[in-house]
C-alpha cells in the first residue's frame, strides 16, 4: 500500500512537471497538429504549374495552338517565350524555369504533309526526378496533341487500361501520411522526451537521490514514464480525430486494435527511450543521440515519407530493425485496410519481439546503477 | 578583445571536454550523409506485380516480358485467379495486379479494343500515380508495337510519327544523390548550429552559471560573440566536412565558386546561430530550449524544398517559404553547387539572408539580460 502511494506520488510529480512547463506543452500538443496539416496541405511531389519556357523556331498556327495547350493544363505554366537556344541556360540558372520545350522550323507544315515531326524537351535535371515527372507530363500532352491533328482520321483499335485505385481511390496524400506522422509523435514523445527527463535527473544529481529512497529503481522509472504514456496517447487521438475530420479518412472498426498496437508501440519507444538515458549522463547528449539513433533512422527508413524497396539492399536490410517500420505496416493495415488480427499478426509479433529485446536490455543496463 | 578570448577558451574547452559529443559532432555529418543521400528518394521503382493472365499467349507473353525488362516493376507471382490478387495485394506480398483477358489476343488479331485490367495499392498516392503512369506507357507502347509489326493486316492505316526527345542538363546521368547532397548539407548545418546554441546559454542559466557570467565585467555583445564564435567556427568545419565527402565519394560537382559557396554559409550559420541565441533567451530549461529549436526546424527543413520542391505547395505555404533561411539556402546551394550560377543570379538571395542575419541577431542581443529578475 505504501510503495502505491509513492509511486503515485512520482507520477504526479512528473505530471507537474509537464504540466508547469507551458511552452513545452504547447508544443508537444501543437505539434501534431501542425504536422499533419503541413503533411496533408503542403508536402506534396504532384506537380502543378510548373514554371517552363517555350522555344518557338516555328511560329506558325500550329505552333500556338500548342502552346495554348500546354499553358490550359493543370501542369504548366510558360512564363518565357525565349528567342534562341542562348537563353535556355541563363533561364535555368537564375532558377525561373524547369523545362524549355523546343518547337522545330516548319512545325505545321510537318504537321499538314503528315511527315515526321521531333519536338525537344531540355529540362533542369538537377533534380532528376522532377525532371522526369515534368518530361513524362510534358510528351502525354504531346502526343493527345499530335493525335488530335494526325491519328484521330485513322480509327486505330487500342488496348485500354481499366485501373482501380485500391484502398485510397482519390490518391489522397493524407492516407499515406497520417500513419507516419502517429509514429513520429508517439517516438518523440515517449523516446525523446524520457530519455532527456531522466538524464535531466542525472545531470542534477538526483537520480542519486532517488535511488537511495526505498523504491525500486524500475518502479521509479515506471512512475516518470506514465504521464508520457497519458500524453502520446492523447497525440494519437488528436491525429486520428483530425485526419478524420479535416480530411475525411475513414475511422478504423477495429479501433481496439488500433490502440493497442498503439500501446505496444508506445512501450517500445519508451524502452529505447529508457535504453538512450542510461548512456547519456547529461541532456545534451541524450538529445543529441536521440536525434540521431531515433528520430532520423525513423523519419528515414520506416517507408514513412520515402520508399523502402527504391532503397539499395543494405538499407532494405536495416530497415527491418526498425521498429517504426512494422508500425506503420501494421496501422496502416488496420486503418485504410480495414485488416484484423489475421492478416496483422506477423507484424506485430515481430514488433512485440523488438521491443521485449530492448526492454530486457535497457533493465539490464539500468540495474548497473549510477557509477 | 581579451574578454573575448577568454569565452572563446572557456566555449572551446568545454565542447572538447565532453567525451560523448565530440564523436556525435564528427560521426554524425558522415553518416546522415550518406543515409539521406541513399534513403531520401522518391524514385518508384522494383513495384512487385502479381499477374494474372488468363490468355497465356504468345501476346500476352510478350508484354509480361516488356514489364519484366523495365525497372520499375518485378513480375513476383502469378496466378489464375483475380481473388488470389485481391488477396495478395491486401496481404502487401503485391503492389499492383494485373489482369489479362482472355480475349487479350483474339480481339487485338481482329482489331477491336481490349481491355486490360490494373488493380494498384494506392495507400501511397504519389506513388500509384506514377506505377500508373508507368504502366500505361509500356502498355500503350506494346499496343504501338503490335500495330507497327502487324503493318500488313492494315496497309492504309500507316502514318508518321511525333518524335520527342529530352536532354537533362546539368545531371546527365539523373543521379539523384548529386541533387540530395548541397541539400544534405545545408541540413548538417543548421541541426549543428541551432542545437548548439540553442542549448548553450539556457544551459548556463539552468546549472546557475549565468549568474556568475553575469557579475563579471563582460559586455552583452562580446559576450554573445565568444559564445557563438565557437558554434559559428564548428559549423563551418561541418561543412567543408561535408563538401569533401561529397566531392570525393558521390562527386557532387562544384560548378560555381567555391567562395560564394562559403560566403553564404558565413552569413547564413550566423542568421541560424542568432535564432538558437534567441530561443536561449526566451526559455529557462534546456528541454524547453531543445523543443522549441526541434519544432522551428522540423517546419522549415518540411518547407524548404529539400525534399519536395516548393513549386508544388499551395500558394500559402509558398509565402511561408519566403520567411524560412533553409528554403534559402537550400535553393543557393542547389543553384551554385549544380548549375554554376554565378553571383549575380543570387544577388536576390544575399539580400534576403542578410536581412535575416540581422534581425534574428538583434532580436537575440535584444532579449538577452545580463541580470535577472
Amino acid at each position: 500500500m505504501y510503495n502505491l502511494k509513492t509511486f503515485f506520488n512520482i507520477v504526479k510529480k512528473e505530471m507537474q512537471h509537464i504540466l508547469r512547463d507551458h511552452r513545452t506543452l504547447f508544443i508537444l500538443l501543437g505539434m501534431p497538429i501542425v504536422l499533419v496539416i503541413l503533411f496533408g496541405f503542403a508536402i506534396t511531389n504532384e506537380i502543378k504549374d510548373a514554371e517552363i519556357g517555350f522555344l518557338d523556331k516555328s511560329n506558325d498556327v500550329f505552333s500556338l495552338q500548342l502552346r495554348e495547350k500546354i499553358n490550359a493544363s493543370n501542369y504548366f505554366n510558360i512564363n518565357t517565350v525565349l528567342q534562341n537556344e542562348r537563353n535556355i541556360e541563363e533561364g535555368f540558372k537564375r532558377g525561373e524555369i524547369k523545362m524549355v520545350v523546343v518547337v522545330p522550323n516548319n512545325f505545321g507544315k510537318q504537321l499538314q504533309r503528315n511527315e515526321d515531326v521531333s519536338i525537344q524537351l531540355i529540362a533542369d535535371a538537377s533534380d532528376p526526378n522532377s525532371a522526369n515527372t515534368v518530361i513524362g507530363y510534358m510528351s502525354a500532352i504531346l502526343r493527345e496533341f499530335h493525335m488530335k491533328n494526325i491519328i484521330e482520321r485513322m480509327q486505330m483499335p487500342a488496348i485500354s487500361t481499366q485501373v482501380r485505385m485500391l484502398y485510397n481511390p482519390h490518391l489522397d496524400s493524407t492516407f499515406y501520411f497520417v500513419p507516419g506522422v502517429i509514429t513520429i509523435i508517439l517516438m518523440l514523445v515517449s523516446a525523446m522526451m524520457t530519455s532527456i527527463t531522466i538524464a535531466r535527473e542525472k545531470e542534477f544529481g538526483n537520480m542519486e537521490i532517488l535511488l537511495v529512497s526505498p523504491l525500486k529503481p524500475s518502479i521509479i522509472i515506471f512512475g516518470k514514464t506514465i504521464p508520457y504514456i497519458m500524453l502520446s496517447l492523447l497525440n494519437a487521438v488528436t491525429i486520428l480525430l483530425i485526419g478524420y475530420f479535416v480530411f475525411q479518412m475513414p475511422l478504423s472498426s477495429k479501433m481496439w486494435l488500433l490502440i493497442l498496437e498503439v500501446i505496444l508501440f508506445i512501450i517500445t519507444s519508451l524502452s529505447l527511450g529508457i535504453l538512450i538515458s542510461t548512456v547519456a549522463n547529461n541532456q545534451q547528449t541524450a538529445l543529441m543521440i536521440s536525434l540521431m539513433a531515433l528520430l532520423l533512422p525513423t523519419i528515414l527508413l520506416s517507408g514513412f515519407i520515402f520508399p523502402i524497396e527504391s532503397m539499395p539492399k543494405l538499407l532494405q536490410w536495416v530497415s527491418h530493425i526498425i521498429p517504426a517500420k512494422w508500425f506503420i505496416i501494421i496501422i496502416k493495415d488496420i486503418m485504410l485496410k480495414e485488416a484484423g488480427v489475421a492478416i496483422v499478426w506477423e507484424e506485430t509479433l515481430v514488433l512485440i519481439g523488438i521491443t521485449i529485446f530492448f526492454l530486457i536490455l535497457s533493465i539490464k543496463k539500468f540495474s548497473i546503477r549510477l557509477s | 578583445m581579451r574578454r573575448i578570448r577568454f569565452i572563446l577558451e572557456k566555449e572551446f574547452r568545454q565542447i572538447l571536454r565532453n567525451k560523448l559529443m565530440l564523436p556525435i559532432l564528427f560521426i554524425m555529418p558522415v553518416v546522415q550523409l550518406f543515409l539521406l543521400s541513399y534513403a531520401a528518394n522518391f524514385e518508384v521503382k522494383n513495384l512487385k506485380v502479381h499477374v494474372v493472365d488468363y490468355d497465356v499467349s504468345s501476346l500476352s507473353k510478350k508484354l509480361l516480358n516488356k514489364l519484366h525488362g523495365s525497372d520499375y516493376f518485378i513480375l513476383s507471382s502469378r496466378s489464375h485467379d483475380t481473388e488470389k490478387a485481391y488477396f495478395n495485394l491486401d496481404q502487401n506480398i503485391a503492389d499492383i495486379g494485373l489482369i489479362i483477358p482472355n480475349n487479350f489476343s483474339e480481339n487485338l488479331y481482329s482489331g477491336e479494343t481490349v481491355e486490360v485490367q490494373l488493380l494498384i495499392n494506392a495507400i501511397n498516392g504519389t506513388k500509384a500515380a506514377l506505377a500508373n503512369n508507368y504502366m500505361q506507357n509500356i502498355v500503350s507502347d506494346f499496343g504501338k508495337e503490335f500495330h507497327s509489326d502487324n503493318i500488313t493486316v492494315q496497309p492504309t492505316k500507316q502514318f508518321k510519327g511525333l518524335k520527342i526527345s529530352h536532354r537533362h542538363w546539368f545531371n546527365k546521368y539523373e543521379d539523384y544523390k548529386i541533387f540530395m547532397v548541397p541539400g544534405i548539407l545545408v541540413l548538417l548545418v543548421t541541426m549543428i548550429a541551432m542545437f548548439l546554441s540553442s542549448i548553450n546559454i539556457v544551459r548556463e542559466k539552468e546549472i546557475g552559471t549565468a549568474e556568475q557570467l553575469n557579475v563579471t565585467t563582460i559586455r552583452k555583445p562580446e559576450f554573445i560573440i565568444g559564445k557563438l564564435l565557437p558554434f559559428w567556427i564548428l559549423a563551418l568545419l561541418e561543412l567543408s566536412i561535408g563538401l569533401l565527402l561529397g566531392w570525393l565519394i558521390f562527386d557532387v560537382p562544384i560548378r560555381g565558386s567555391i567562395g560564394l559557396v562559403y560566403l553564404f554559409a558565413m552569413l547564413y550559420i550566423i542568421t541560424v546561430l542568432g535564432l538558437g541565441m534567441f530561443v536561449s533567451t526566451i526559455t529557462d530549461r534546456q528541454q524547453q530550449a531543445m523543443f522549441i529549436s526541434w519544432f522551428l526546424l522540423v517546419i522549415f527543413i518540411l518547407m524548404s524544398g529539400l525534399f519536395t520542391p516548393i513549386e508544388s505547395m499551395p500558394e500559402w505555404a509558398r509565402v511561408i517559404t519566403k520567411f524560412n533561411p533553409i528554403a534559402y539556402f537550400v535553393q543557393f546551394m542547389r543553384m551554385v553547387m549544380l548549375k554554376g550560377s554565378s553571383s549575380e543570379h543570387v544577388t536576390h538571395l544575399f539580400i534576403s539572408i542578410g536581412i535575416y542575419a540581422l534581425l534574428t541577431n538583434s532580436l537575440a542581443i535584444l532579449n538577452y539580460r545580463k541580470t535577472t529578475k
